[in-house]
């Protein structure tokens, strides 16, 4: 159970880097969340067998990582732990899909390979785009950026409050899960009971808490509706940005990219 | 201003387990003072003060806040009268920034932005937290989670501060810039404390809880020189009181 501590620390790494003061950081979050958003419908836009005219965007998330000084190991090491996901979606592709699109020499290349690795390709640049937006953006910043862009109240209230909570939550059952370490020297891993019950704790906890928190909001003047003070401010800088980022995105979507720079190559070296 | 009188008479409470954790308890507090609530476990400390709060109603008695008395319908006023303040910093701050969070009092009382973002900063400065307003909660030590509580609840500008346990997780430097913040405040202030010596410090006046009664309402430092009253309530001397009594032998 050594690897909750880890995460509990990997998370606040995360949490660490985004009040980093860096070119990036301090662009406000409504331009970074939009720029990621439309990062991630264009690149998930592309068709099925996209696979070379996905690798222009790879600029965007390395350029934003370069920028803000984000550990890039670390990075990759998060991409690692969800990578499972896409890799199961996409497993069968290859096994289904027969059909021999290219020939590399004597090697045949299906068009399951290619959806598959095409599949891959989508999943590093969209979620490396929204770590990335995590560890360049306070998690305040992000709500509020939320907020001002019109989503519903109600979700950013639970974002807010689940940023806030979650640190005393994970705190509370790592001291739960060290207490238990403690007293059970023969077996590593809690049997189903135990673990039941220790889920049946927390809750019960949470619970407590949650009505002391009821608590204290009803105390300073919550009537059912939470109002919060906003001050972001949406410089030149901001909009330059956000429009470069999107014609970017624009002219690596609509234009053949990696053509346009062959070409451009094979004239300066001819 | 001689409205900031909290006056409790034959407050009864029973919890709906049929535990009586009040049974009759009357005492007058009047603007300015300072009085600390000193009990054992399990006295009725914190029922006490959730009464004055307004989250338990009494079952027998009544509770006037100035002109105001306790019932259901006017906790809502009652509460812009009352700084609570926690046990648990994690509970009182709940909101993902300190800023947000102090705000958050003058904000759902209706304030202008320019006021709400005014007495925010202004209660930050008071208790010497400005640096931290960009902060989120759990990047902050305990004495500045303390700090950030209680800016948040006199930032609504209270007339009555209550304290539940103020002292409690503080090491020794942060407990001591805690007394000297609530010493420099000219609220009315209930504060319910194990920490008798801060008590002695903070509070000219004290009331002994003992099972769910007023044992004693006196002068602070007269109580607490009385052992045999203080080891009937499960109490001790505080250790400042020993101390003097050992110096004066030698």
């Amino acid at each position: 159970m050594a690897s909750f501590d880890s995460t509990f620390l990997d998370l606040g790494r995360l949490d660490n880097l985004s009040y980093n003061d860096t070119i990036i950081h301090r662009i406000d979050p409504r331009a970074k969340l939009l720029v990621t958003v439309v990062f991630i419908i264009v690149v998930v836009s592309f068709p099925k067998y996209a696979l070379t005219s996905l690798v222009p965007f790879f600029f965007f998330p390395i350029l934003m990582a370069y920028l803000a000084e984000l550990p890039v190991g670390f990075l990759l090491k998060k991409l690692l732990i969800v990578s499972p996901f896409a890799v199961f979606i996409g497993i069968f592709n290859p096994f289904l899909d027969r059909e021999v699109l290219v020939h590399l020499g004597s090697f045949d290349i299906t068009g399951g390979w290619i959806s598959f690795g095409s599949l891959i390709l989508r999943f590093v640049l969209t979620v490396g785009a929204a770590l990335i937006l995590i560890a360049t953006t306070s998690f305040p910043g992000i709500c509020n950026a939320l907020d001002r862009l019109k989503v519903p109240r109600l979700f950013v209230i639970q974002l807010m409050f689940l940023y806030r909570f979650i640190f005393v939550l994970t705190e509370e059952t790592l001291r739960m899960v060290r207490a238990r370490r403690m007293r059970s020297f023969d077996k590593k891993r809690p049997g189903i009971k135990q673990f039941v019950q220790m889920v049946g704790l927390l809750f019960l906890r949470t619970l407590e808490r949650a009505e002391r928190i009821y608590l204290a909001m009803c105390s300073r003047g919550f009537d059912g509706e939470i109002r919060t003070i906003k001050r972001l401010r949406f410089t030149l800088r901001d909009l330059l940005f956000l429009s470069l980022f999107i014609m970017l995105f624009a002219v690596f979507r609509f234009y053949n990219t990696n053509q346009i720079l062959g070409n451009l190559v094979l004239q300066v070296f001819r | 201003m001689s409205h900031h009188i909290i006056d409790l008479q034959d407050v009864h409470y029973r919890y709906p387990d049929g535990t009586q954790a009040l049974s009759g308890i009357s005492f007058r507090i009047v603007h300015g003072e300072a009085v600390g609530i000193v009990g054992a476990n399990g006295a009725g400390k914190s029922t006490l003060l959730l009464q004055i709060g307004g989250t338990l109603l009494p079952t027998a008695g009544s509770i006037r806040i100035g002109e105001i008395v306790l019932s259901k319908k006017t906790v809502k006023e009652i509460r812009k009268k009352i700084g609570f303040v926690f046990q648990d910093p994690d509970d009182q701050i709940f909101m993902p920034t300190v800023f947000e969070d102090v705000a958050f009092g003058p904000l759902h009382l209706g304030w202008t932005l320019d006021n709400v973002e005014q007495s925010a900063l202004k209660a930050l400065e008071k208790v010497n937290c400005k640096h931290l307003k960009d902060r989120p909660p759990h990047k902050l030590s305990m004495g500045q989670k303390r700090a950030v509580s209680i800016a948040s609840v006199i930032a609504m500008d209270p007339d009555i501060l209550v304290m539940d346990e103020p002292s409690s997780n503080l090491d020794p430097r942060s407990r001591r810039q805690l007394i000297q913040l609530l010493n420099t405040f000219d609220h009315s202030k209930i504060i319910a404390s194990h920490d008798l010596d801060m008590v002695l410090e903070l509070c000219e006046r004290t009331i002994i809880l003992g099972e769910g009664r007023v044992a004693a309402d006196g002068r602070t430092r007269e109580l607490f020189s009385d052992e045999k009253l203080l080891a009937e309530n499960g109490l001790e001397k505080p250790l400042s009181l020993q101390y003097q009594r050992l110096r004066v032998a030698k």
